[in-house]
């Protein structure tokens, strides 16, 4: 169950891109959902360092992953400000061009793209783990 | 991330190589309001090199592409769209508000 620390700045998410590229490889998941998974941890990553720590350099991202049967399991932890998901509303998808906000597009794709998604506060740490399923479209 | 700008008489084209992620996102968007702010609203995004866009590049798609669309003036459009970009694009919702071309030809005749 391999763990790697990162510095909570945007310049690592290519690092973690890269890790989750080689855990889906070790999946054998097929390259859009290997695509679907690298969107999800990206976005989830830049909400920590944008929201939990309010920018870059104020704290660490710590990502776990396993692989159990058919299933990737990633778990990032941050000891950042406590995330509440219900606060982020929705992206309205349908909306005109002029009135388009693409805010909240991040957890949207997390919660489109992995088969589960789950936030919790762990002794001061907002720890989330996501799923995603080989053979499993989405 | 790498861009390529080539202006044309009649348009810009911007190729985009490589990731659009929270790091790399602001650099697009300054090479975009540059064209933006030189009066110039008529701007082809080649993707054929990008290989991943995160909601933070999607923001400044969305956000050039009111800019250019503003009085009429112009709009972006995007050419030779990798598969997994494009499923990006279709799960944001943004196919049906930009024009997508095969290629970078095609894309620069729509002008």
């Amino acid at each position: 169950m391999p763990t790697m620390e990162f510095p909570g700045r945007y310049d690592s998410l290519e690092k973690i891109a890269e890790l989750v590229q080689q855990a889906a490889q070790e999946l054998g998941l097929d390259s859009c959902a290997a695509y679907a998974v690298e969107t999800a941890v990206d976005e989830a990553c830049s909400n920590i360092i944008e929201h939990a720590y309010g920018g870059e350099d104020k704290g660490n991202i710590e990502l776990t992953y396993s692989i159990e049967g058919n299933e990737l399991l990633i778990t990032l932890r941050d000891n950042g400000k406590r995330f509440n998901p219900k606060r982020v509303s929705p992206p309205n998808l349908n909306a005109p061009l002029k009135n388009r906000q693409a805010h909240g597009l991040g957890l949207f794709f997390m919660r489109q793209w992995m088969d589960e998604i789950r936030f919790e506060r762990v002794k001061g740490y907002n720890v989330l783990t996501m799923v995603k399923r080989k053979g499993h479209t989405t | 991330m790498e861009l390529n700008h080539t202006e044309f008489k009649r348009c810009d084209v911007v190729s985009i190589q490589g990731r659009v992620d929270s790091a790399t996102a602001p650099k697009l968007a300054e090479k975009l309001n540059d064209i933006t702010r030189a009066s110039r609203f008529r701007i082809v995004l080649d993707l054929a090199g990008m290989d991943f866009i995160s909601s933070a590049g999607l923001r400044v798609l969305i956000g050039t592409q009111k800019a250019c669309k503003r009085y009429n003036r112009g709009e972006v459009v995007l050419s030779a769209v990798p598969p997994t970009i494009m499923a990006s694009l279709e799960l944001a919702g943004f196919t049906p508000l930009f024009k997508i071309f095969e290629d970078k030809t095609a894309a620069v005749g729509n002008f």
